[in-house]
């Protein structure tokens, strides 16, 4: 399991490591047809700074060879917003008092109607809270059920379940998991996660493996950015996909870079990161690993999106809301964070198409799931 | 520096292995080993008379510090190969195996699904298994599973001394893989050899460019010498081939906006 690989990697040595790479150790992994770990670092340190337009062609041409001019689009559809964790960055953290809402099933269907209405959106990630008690695997092996008719591919953003549970939910039709470790700063990580079934490191960071284990077809990862250094952080999760890649060999990879956004939490980042800082991450990213789903969403700005998207980014949201009924039941409950890109799915799509890329709303078919 | 190859819990200093077919003969076969410096010996049980302790060739090779490699060729599928690893089990008493299945005697192209099988019984029976294959990253992967103690992919068609013939995926098995690639087969010349360990290759494998030089002793030293600098050079990190520079930004100028 990944928190015993783990152990081999200490924090600071990291960052110190990252802060001494030069110029040449940039051009060395520019160059490079696989760069590793070690470029990586080269590539998100202060030294590559000067070198952006180089890293931004080459991650260009490499989502290109890859991927083609494409950007897959996905849409969020939160449920519930219960939890019992208290994060102290999320709206969402049980402390904040608010009503709490579980769609039930028929709300869901009706959620599921409005987003079809919104677009020719095929890829659904399904976004919960984390309370296993009132919705936990029953619970999403019914919303799975009810959602699988409408949307040709189904992923989920919720509590990290153990392999037998994702096992059941890829019965039930379910073909990517998406989730956060937030950090990897094992030191700090209950700093920011104080209670709950969160404030379990290892039980969050080994749930990949028991997603690689269940045979989930695609897992997604992301750090939060906001909490501790983001160039230690991206590495150790670099390390990460590196360990899943070579050891779930059939499984495909996304990862997503949020940026901590303003909430009903209040809370501030610790660390700001800027537009050319994220972009620089994204490329290089890219120049480590060329085949991840690189995902941005409705964080970002539009005018961050609609240059990104053809020099890194492979996969974007549009139109999302980020409260449980938000499509149609509740459109005014409260959300997860606040959205930047407000804009309607046509409205991105044609930003997407400007800029020489095709929008693909289907890139899969729910035939390869039947089991 | 501290920088030991590791397989089938076996420490190696060297990453040369060396085969022991095509000598002229037995002595010279014993220089040029000696001469290489390896730790790792491969040799055919075809070629060996298991029941006389004073085999010739064996005599050659035993001694030095040096670990044998039975391989199975001559085996055409993985029920003769898992009787032929138990044999050689019990002849060299050693639990690592070179694992060949080439039921093609022309080219000696690696059958992949007698592999594939063999592998899975012989990790069961608790062998160290080192497979010969063909250069494909999928079967390293299902290797992998199966419980193989490294991968063997070929070069180049064995005896060619073609080099890198498969260098475009043998750099994904590298990559990609979490058992150690030996290169084996098709290396001709020592600037072969370090090719291949400067991409990262944990060891190689040579014998018919060894074997069949003007002079198999030299050659062997010069092998020893460029799988070394090949190993350095990967660590050391090797050095940028071009850079054009950019006059402009066009592709980022939205940052500066």
């Amino acid at each position: 399991m990944f928190s015993e690989e783990l152990l081999k990697y200490d924090w600071d040595a990291t960052t110190e490591r990252i802060n001494s790479k030069t110029a040449a150790d940039v051009l060395r992994a520019l160059n490079s047809p696989n760069p590793g770990i070690e470029g990586f670092m080269a590539l998100i340190s202060p030294a590559a700074d000067p070198f952006l337009e180089q890293m931004a062609a080459r991650s260009m041409a490499l989502t290109r060879e890859r991927f083609g001019k494409t950007i897959s689009m996905y849409i969020p559809m939160y449920i519930t917003n219960s939890c019992t964790n208290s994060c102290v960055y999320c709206g969402f953290n049980c402390h904040n008092k608010f009503k709490r809402v579980i769609l039930t099933p028929a709300q869901i269907e009706d959620e599921c109607k409005a987003i079809k209405e919104l677009g020719p959106f095929e890829n659904l990630l399904i976004v919960t809270g984390e309370n296993p008690r009132v919705a936990g695997v029953e619970y999403l092996s019914q919303a799975l059920k009810v959602c699988r008719p409408y949307f040709s591919n189904l992923s989920i953003e919720v509590m990290p379940m153990s392999a037998e549970d994702y096992a059941r939910l890829v019965e039930d039709g379910l073909n990517g998991v998406v989730c956060f470790q937030e950090t990897y700063n094992r030191k700090r990580y209950n700093v920011y996660h104080p209670a709950g079934q969160k404030a379990n490191f290892e039980w969050r960071v080994n749930g990949f493996d028991r997603m690689g284990l269940a045979g989930v077809h695609k897992i997604g990862m992301g750090v939060l950015i906001g909490l501790e250094d983001w160039k230690t952080d991206v590495t150790m999760m670099a390390r990460h996909l590196l360990y899943l890649r070579k050891k779930y060999w059939k499984t495909r990879f996304s990862v997503n870079f949020p940026r901590m956004r303003a909430s009903a939490s209040g809370y501030q980042p610790n660390v700001v990161m800027t537009d050319r800082e994220l972009a620089k991450l994204t490329f290089a990213f890219r120049i480590f690993d060329h085949d991840v789903d690189i995902s941005v969403s409705t964080r970002e700005l539009p005018a961050f999106r609609n240059n990104i998207c053809r020099l890194g980014a492979t996969s974007m949201s549009a139109g999302s809301k980020t409260e449980p009924g938000g499509y149609h039941t509740y459109p005014q409950a409260l959300e997860q964070f606040a959205v930047s890109d407000e804009r309607t799915p046509a409205e991105v799509a044609d930003a997407i198409r400007r800029a020489g890329q095709e929008v693909v709303w289907k890139d899969w078919d729910k035939v390869f799931d039947v089991r | 520096m501290d920088d030991k190859l590791i397989i089938g819990g076996k420490e190696f200093t060297s990453r040369l292995f060396v085969g022991t077919g095509k000598f002229s003969s037995n002595k010279l076969m014993h220089d040029a080993i000696i001469a290489s410096g390896t730790q790792m010996v491969t040799l055919a049980m075809k070629r060996i008379d298991m029941e006389n302790p004073h085999d010739d060739m064996l005599s050659h090779v035993s001694g030095h510090g040096i670990n044998l490699l039975p391989n199975t060729s001559g085996v055409r599928d993985a029920r003769e190969a898992v009787l032929a690893a138990e044999l050689a089990r019990e002849a060299f008493g050693t639990d690592f195996i070179k694992l060949e299945i080439h039921p093609d005697p022309k080219y000696l192209f690696p059958d992949p699904i007698e592999t594939l099988k063999a592998t899975e019984e012989l990790a069961r029976l608790g062998f160290k298994v080192l497979p010969y294959i063909q250069a494909d990253p999928v079967l390293c992967k299902r290797l992998e599973e199966a419980g193989t103690a490294a991968v063997m992919p070929l070069a180049a068609p064995i005896g060619t001394n073609k080099g890198l013939v498969t260098r475009d995926l043998i750099e994904i098995i590298i990559a990609e893989s979490r058992v150690p690639v030996v290169v084996d087969a098709g290396l001709g010349a020592p600037s072969h050899a370090a090719e291949a360990m400067e991409m990262g290759a944990d060891a190689v494998l040579v014998n018919t460019a060894i074997a069949v030089a003007g002079d198999p002793v030299a050659m062997a030293r010069a092998f020893a010498k460029a799988t070394e600098a090949g190993r350095e050079a990967y660590l050391a990190g090797l050095g940028v081939q071009s850079q054009s520079a950019v006059a402009s930004s066009p592709l980022t100028s939205f940052l500066d906006l």
